[in-house]
């Protein structure tokens, strides 16, 4: 049977591990590579990666960071953040990374999914969807928007209409980031990311809110996600990963136990 | 030297650095020659079946690995080095080598709910014995990403299985000097590594 996926998220920013909270105020904890490898020593099931620099010049220590993992770390991981074209995406593999997250980009340009998707294979295209609660309306019929830009721009695309359009373009993944649980650790969306996963056929991640591990339970039975992401309830050593499995495994939840 | 086989389909340098991890320095090549006399081969793989097998027909790959098999030295195949050993596959409807008898059928699940393709860590049964599989134990996971799966036509060529929604599939094959797994056990964190590390001691000689 398969297991449920815990997946860590390490905001990169200039080479060091940022957090966010609510996309806005980020605060530098640490060097990325030693936490993915803690990680992974502690049964971690898969990594994200996502270059919140602004710089170009700091791609390339992106690229270094990566190498870095990769020579360290043996299970599946992606990198997002500023991935414009199938060069970007390519050179992002070369480094080490498995697989990519599109973001804003592709919501400029949804085609750099189908791009990607036919360069690097579906199963390596990861759609990434930052997402804002809205009122229910003609234009918005699930009551989710789209936003961009670490949440500052709302794009006045229905957020469903978008998870659908992502996996006929060939996403093999999706992300589904609550905006407005990201960084709270009050939970994750459970509406939204049920939603999404019911409608689509391809793995769903649930992401932005997890605090406490009644939260990873939450949204992996209720909330029907695929994996579960966490970012600071792990990064500031409140819970470890094999914790949050060991808690899960006793509550029923199939994740992977043996590492 | 033990060589991987590059034909365009995936990630070949993960492949190499866990083999680099487990000690063994093996190459990336695309040379059949290179292929057919390597002393140890790895032939891994992701994405579509279908244009993989072309790209091993243009660059004279497939004999060289067909070759390589008849040489008796160690073969390991992964994910779509496991589906392309067999005989047919009915992702595009393409003949494969044909190093084991049997097929690839594509997923096909009653219950929607149940996400084609299978990605993520699963629990494989080991079937029978096998020396690269001396340290493993039932239930350990693996990491999978794949929407075909493989059918041996003989059961003596069941290494392992799987089960996914409502189906069990078979997850390992090993026929003589093959081993194939449709798991990727560069990317099955310490498990994987254990396993490819029993690949680079296997004399194939059982």
């Amino acid at each position: 049977m398969l297991s449920k996926r815990i997946i860590a998220c390490l905001d990169v920013r200039d080479g060091n591990l940022a957090k966010s909270v609510k996309f806005v105020d980020t605060q530098d904890i640490g060097d990325p590579v030693s936490k993915a490898k803690e990680y992974y020593d502690d049964g971690l099931d898969e990594l994200v990666f996502y270059d919140i620099t602004a710089s170009s010049d700091a791609r390339n220590i992106m690229l270094d960071v990566v190498q870095q993992v990769a020579n360290q770390v043996y299970i599946p991981f992606s990198v997002g953040g500023g991935i414009r074209t199938v060069d970007d995406a390519n050179k992002l593999l070369w480094a080490g990374a498995e697989k990519i997250n599109v973001n804003s980009a592709a919501v400029v340009r949804p085609e750099l999914i189908a791009e990607c998707a036919h360069a690097i294979g579906a199963q390596n295209t990861v759609l990434s969807m930052d997402i804002k609660k809205v009122e229910i309306s003609r234009h918005f019929p699930s009551g989710y928007e789209v936003v961009i830009n670490g949440g500052r721009k709302p794009m006045g695309i229905d957020a469903l209409d978008w998870a659908l359009k992502g996996e006929e373009l060939g996403a093999g993944e999706l992300v589904v980031n609550s905006i407005d649980a990201d960084g709270t650790r009050e939970g994750y969306e459970i509406t939204l990311t049920r939603m999404i996963a019911e409608a689509v056929s391809i793995p769903v991640i649930a992401s932005g809110g997890a605090g406490k591990p009644e939260h990873l339970l939450e949204v992996l039975t209720e909330g029907k996600a695929d994996a579960a992401l966490v970012a600071s309830m792990v990064h500031y050593g409140d819970y470890t990963v094999s914790g949050l499995k060991a808690w899960l495994h006793e509550r029923g939840v199939k994740v992977r136990m043996r590492y | 030297m033990p060589i991987i086989v590059d034909y365009d389909a995936g990630n070949v340098r993960s492949v190499q650095r866990a083999c680099e991890y487990v000690g063994m320095d093996a190459t990336i090549s695309a040379d059949p020659e290179v292929v057919a006399s390597a002393d140890r081969l790895i032939f891994p793989g992701v994405g579509s079946a279908e244009s993989a097998v072309d790209t091993l027909r243009e660059r004279g790959l497939d004999e060289a690995i067909r070759a390589f098999y008849a040489s008796g030295k160690p073969l390991l195949g992964i994910c779509l080095g496991l589906q392309i050993v067999l005989e047919h596959t009915e992702e595009g409807n393409k003949n494969c080598l044909g190093l084991v008898e049997g097929a690839c059928e594509r997923f096909n699940f009653s219950d929607r709910s149940v996400k084609v393709p299978h990605i993520g860590w699963n629990e494989v049964d080991f079937v029978g014995s096998h020396p690269m599989l001396d340290e493993m134990q039932s239930g350990d996971e693996f990491y999978f990403v794949h929407s075909y799966f493989a059918k041996p036509l003989h059961e003596k060529n069941i290494l392992g299985t799987t089960v996914y929604g409502e189906k069990t599939f078979v997850s390992i094959i090993g026929k003589d000097n093959l081993f194939a797994t449709q798991f990727h056990l560069e990317k099955s964190g310490k498990l994987g590594l254990k396993l490819l590390a029993a690949f680079s001691r296997w004399s194939a000689s059982c």
